[in-house]
């Protein structure tokens, strides 16, 4: 599996770190419900498929979004976080 | 059909000819008491115990590929009883009780095989919390033994003692902690819930759960819709799909954890080795295979096996730790779907549908699990209680905040555990 940072272009797998679901691009407000905020923590779609992330490339100390497939392993497209939640 | 020295002899007079099926593969019938989804250790083990402690025997085990396809016949199959946390501790040491009378109670040779489990340390501090641990493991009523380091020499010499990076300054002797044959574990429980009436549907994958007015009713099948009283999602990696199908989200995330075998040798490593400082680990089997493995992958996977840069990071934390294994091929490598919840422990709980049962989130650690997760599920669906040995795995921990087990003390978060 390799990925492309948006910046550093296509790199080995060994430079980057997985940060979980994209989800986390989605924080509720600080007032919201507690259930709002378990979702957010804890619960996952979890899916066989298609799937967004965020990584973290070290070298270049940028994070992006990756959208993956969890049953392949393919890589479909990279963005950064700003491209991601325009 | 009972196994047992003499018939092993007759068969041998009789040309092998006497052996049949050791269990049925029946069409599934119209309803069932109990229907659980998943043949795997956990599956298995929960229809064995639910017919053998609760008389239940209606019960319908629905695997949709073969008994013991998945991560049961895919791990490096060490039992320990070490953890450190009340809640875990109590339910791995009945996981080990019931481990250590089981050959005997499935009339299986399960291979289990108490050859003792070393874990390093290579700091004082290390030292110290492992001194901790092993008080919590004597506390619970298991056993440990904290080794200096020419302790552990004399168990292990062929360690690289002096490695630059992680000299070794001794590690806890864990006595009753070894291995067992995964794939006889499986098949043990099979046969044994089979023999007490449990029909064992394989090619049978669950496609839907039915539920009306807040009570599950049954399920949809590629075999055609069963009816139940009561349904068990117990899928492991794929617990996430199965509890979608009941309207459910879970606090799990699949990843890819892999392993690796090298050609047969003489024996050479008598005891299992965790070096958790490389993320490696390693036994031999009884075929003569060193069987390691390392860390999951660490990205969200069902992919079934892994990249190569973790595959190159576990051979080099072998080689760091014992160089003679540089001399061994490496046959195979794979990788299974782990089932990782946030805090690391696992849920065996009611679900808020009536009839419905969860028991998800093993991990990496799940086949040491597999009898007290088993005796514990069916305790749980046969009284509707939580069994005392797995009183703390609930699923609302999450949500509340309370009773969360983070052995590792990294935060109940995921992709940390
Ligand atoms: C490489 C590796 C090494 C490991 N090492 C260890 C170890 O040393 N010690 C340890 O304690 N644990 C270890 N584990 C973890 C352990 O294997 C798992 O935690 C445990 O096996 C999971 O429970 P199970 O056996 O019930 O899972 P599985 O065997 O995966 O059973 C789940 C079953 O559900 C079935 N299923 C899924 N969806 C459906 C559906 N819709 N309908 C019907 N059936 C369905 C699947 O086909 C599968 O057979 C390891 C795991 C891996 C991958
Ligand atoms: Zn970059």
């Amino acid at each position: 599996m390799r990925l492309t940072c948006p910046h550093c272009g296509e790199r080995d797998l060994r430079e980057f770190a997985y940060k979980g679901d994209a989800l986390a691009l989605s924080r509720p407000e600080a007032n919201a419900e507690l259930q709002a905020w378990h979702e957010y923590l804890h619960i996952r779609d979890n899916p066989a498929g298609p799937t967004r992330e965020l990584w973290y490339h070290t070298p270049c100390g940028s994070w992006m979004v990756a959208e993956r497939d969890t049953a392949t392993h393919a890589v479909h497209r990279t963005m950064t976080p700003a491209e991601a939640t325009k | 059909m009972r196994y047992s020295g003499f018939k092993v002899f007759l068969e041998g007079l009789r040309g092998q000819s006497g052996w049949k099926p050791v269990w049925r593969d029946p069409e599934p019938k119209p309803v069932y008491d109990v229907v659980i989804i998943g043949g795997g250790g956990h599956g298995l083990s929960t229809a064995y115990y639910l017919a053998k402690n609760h008389g239940l025997t209606n019960v319908a085990v629905l695997e949709k590929g073969y008994l013991g396809g998945g991560n049961v016949g895919r791990n490096t199959t060490i039992v320990r009883a070490n953890y450190f946390l009340p809640g875990n501790s109590e339910f791995y040491s009945h996981s080990m009780k019931l481990w250590e009378g089981l050959a005997a109670d499935l009339n299986y040779n399960v291979m289990h095989s108490q050859r003792g489990l070393i874990n390093l340390f290579h700091s004082d501090g290390q030292r110290d919390a492992f001194a901790r641990r092993g008080n919590a493991m004597i506390n619970q009523g298991d056993d440990a033994v904290l080794l200096d380091r020419e302790g552990v020499r004399s168990y292990l010499p062929y360690l690289d003692f002096d490695n630059p990076r992680f000299p070794v300054y001794g590690g806890l002797l864990h006595p009753r902690g070894g291995t067992a044959r995964h794939d006889a574990v499986a098949w043990g429980y099979a046969r044994g819930a089979d023999r007490r009436g449990v029909d064992l549907l394989q090619q049978c994958e669950v496609t839907g759960i039915d539920i009306e007015g807040g009570q599950v009713t049954g399920v949809q099948t590629t075999r055609g819709p069963i009816k139940a009283k009561k349904v068990a999602m117990i899928a492991a990696g794929r617990s996430g799909q199965v509890a979608a199908m009941a309207g459910m989200r879970l606090p799990i995330e699949s990843h890819v954890l892999q392993a690796f075998v090298t050609e047969g040798l003489k024996p050479v490593i008598d005891h299992v080795i965790s070096f958790g400082m490389g993320h490696f680990y390693i036994s031999q089997s009884d075929k003569g295979g060193l069987v390691f493995g390392g860390d999951l992958d660490f990205y969200a996977s069902y992919a079934q096996r892994g990249n190569l840069p973790m595959a190159e990071h576990v051979m080099e934390a072998g080689m760091a730790l014992m160089p003679m294994i540089g001399q061994a091929r490496v046959l195979r490598s794979w990788g299974g779907i782990m089932d990782m919840s946030p805090d690391g422990s696992p849920i065996i709980d009611r679900t808020a549908t009536k009839g419905l049962y969860l028991n998800c989130g093993w991990c990496y650690g799940g086949f040491k699990a597999v009898p007290a997760s088993g005796f514990a599920t069916a305790h749980l669906i046969a009284t509707d209680r939580p069994h005392e040995t797995a009183a703390r795995f609930r699923l609302d921990r999450f949500a509340t905040g309370r009773g969360l087990m983070d052995e590792e003390g990294t935060g109940a978060q995921h992709n940390l555990h």
